[in-house]
């Protein structure tokens, strides 16, 4: 196809929009490293910020991580029980209104759902001064993810097929769940797991209105720097930030490849025990 | 116990927790928004109180110009990299898609690195123009982060639809002799725009409810997360916080459910 002006100027808008986008990113991190910000590299390189950072903010880094891997916890065991339930009752009113519901918590504002947790829960001393608190807003936030991505798998899971044989050959409803259902979900789990962890290290907003100072999670501890800390440390911190979440973004781009792989591992498999 | 019953039973977890810390926190703010001594007539603060309105048209404003803005720019670059097979593709998305899920407070020292009082923007201009330009404080760098967070979502969605859409009609139409600037408002723009209406209204409602960069960027704009923000901080004003708050999740809802009627897909906001 002959390239038109229309062609050279869709290849410019792009262009631009990845320069606005990566050129950020590239100050924070030369901001990072650099022994001046305000002198740019010619005052050398340093890891004098990023020793720092960790030195001020660590907990707050391993914080983060904690709380991420127990949000996914609590998302699995609340996440695919119910998308198998959503599944199940799809032709059922009140469990559609369910699933709709489920999702509502990411059309209302986080500062939104934080203040809500504060006025109702606020009040209960120990929870409001524990991690779990805020474990509590990352939930509400990151379990839509995990259900729709488990009930997207199971949809078109041929589970009518497996559980019939399954139950023509004894499994009680547990033995089906955890032998059919839980492996044709795992999909859906990974990549819902990805989302979620990814979700729970970068979620501000709600983390933000619950905090205590015992309860700070990398990004509030982010803003705190912004706001009190030179350039260079608030570089040298978000640094450390896309360090923790820039592979599981990669991740999560090759997911679809993953999964089809996944699938066709497993259909190879059957293939030759039918055979 | 049936089967029935014991899937039943699955949705127990689920519910527990959704109910415990979203549902029951709704209601409360519901009822503290009207617990005042004005009752229910506090809702008319939103248009009578002047910090108020004045928020929610600056905060409504913004975020219909961000969405408009990126759905332009990413729509175009998604449909380029959704078309188009070249040396260094694959690095470009990647590129341009990695930033979607940054929180909005990295978002809002990005704009800062950009644009801020020892930016670049602002390092370069006084080099060349000898005036120092920093927009990163005021309504065009709030803006600018805006878009930051916005376009790499519509990149995303523009391009895996520009790959699912039917070439035969644009084919078809290029073969009737229509220019490719025909082609592409007749026959491929409308062909996109479900998907562009769809990723504009959650654009508009992540931007709409965004705290995070206009809470680092600290602009002179007072967008209405950070009024809910200041109001129950600062103020200890619970009762307008909790019905600003209900007043932002239903615009940011309405957002969503109108787009959802016009394109029919279900949608759902992120935030920032």
């Amino acid at each position: 196809m002959k390239r038109g002006p229309l062609f050279w100027a869709q290849l410019s808008v792009t262009l631009l929009a990845s320069l606005f986008l990566t050129v950020p990113i590239a100050l924070t991190i030369l901001t990072a490293f650099a022994a001046n910000a305000f002198r740019g590299l010619s005052s050398g390189l340093t890891m004098d910020w990023i020793g720092k950072v960790l030195n001020v903010y660590g907990e707050t880094i391993l914080r983060s991580f904690y709380l991420a891997l127990a949000a996914l916890a609590v998302c699995i065991f609340c996440g695919v029980p119910v998308a198998y339930a959503f599944v199940r009752f799809t032709r059922c009113r009140l469990s559609a209104l369910l699933e709709e519901s489920l999702v509502l918590p990411l059309s209302v504002p986080g500062i939104a759902v934080g203040l809500g947790i504060l006025l109702f829960w606020g009040t209960v001393n120990w929870f409001r001064h524990s991690w779990l608190f805020i474990l509590a807003g990352h939930v509400i936030y990151c379990l839509p993810f995990m259900v729709r991505s488990v009930t997207a798998v199971l949809r078109v899971a041929p589970l009518d097929v497996q559980e019939e044989a399954a139950r023509t050959m004894g499994a009680s409803f547990w033995g089906r769940f955890f032998g059919i259902v839980v492996p044709a979900a795992s999909p859906g789990v990974i990549a819902g797991s990805l989302q979620v962890l990814t979700l729970s290290m970068g979620e501000f907003n709600i983390s933000w209105m619950l905090q205590t100072p015992f309860t700070r999670t990398l990004p509030v501890g982010l803003a705190d720097s912004y706001a009190s800390m030179r350039l260079e440390i608030g570089a040298a911190y978000t640094v450390v930030f896309f360090a923790l979440i820039v592979p599981l973004l990669i991740f999560t781009q090759k997911i679809p490849a993953l999964v089809d792989r996944l699938r066709h591992g497993r259909d190879s498999g059957r293939a030759k025990i039918k055979g | 116990m049936t089967n029935k019953t014991l899937t039943g039973l699955l949705f127990v977890p689920a519910l527990t927790i959704f109910s415990a810390f979203f549902l029951l926190p709704l209601a409360r703010l519901a009822a503290e928004s009207v617990d005042g001594p004005r009752g229910m007539a506090i809702y008319a603060q939103i248009i009578t109180n002047h910090r108020y309105f004045r928020s929610l048209q600056d905060t409504v404003v913004i975020s219909v110009l961000v969405t408009l803005a990126s759905v332009a720019v990413g729509g175009a670059a998604g449909l380029f990299l959704g078309r188009n097979v070249f040396k260094g593709r694959d690095f470009l998305v990647a590129l341009l898609t990695l930033p979607i899920s940054f929180p909005g407070v990295v978002v809002g020292f990005m704009i800062i690195e950009l644009a801020g009082r020892q930016g670049l923007i602002g390092s370069l201009t006084d080099n060349i123009l000898g005036t120092k330009v920093v927009f990163a404080y005021s309504a065009l760098g709030l803006f600018t982060g805006y878009l930051y967070f916005s376009v790499p979502r519509v990149v995303a969605t523009a391009m895996a639809t520009a790959g699912k859409l039917d070439q035969s009609l644009e084919e078809a139409a290029r073969v009737l002799g229509a220019s490719p600037w025909r082609v592409l408002i007749d026959v491929t723009i409308p062909g996109l725009l479900p998907a562009l209406i769809s990723t504009g209204a959650i654009c508009f409602a992540t931007s709409i409810g965004a705290f995070g960069t206009a809470f680092t960027l600290a602009t002179d704009i007072n967008v209405l997360p950070i009024i809910i923000y200041t109001e129950f901080t600062l103020s200890a004003n619970i009762v307008s916080a909790a019905m600003l708050s209900l007043v932002l999740g239903v615009v940011t809802w309405l957002a969503l459910f109108l787009a959802r009627l016009v394109t029919g897909t279900a949608l759902t906001g992120s935030s920032a």
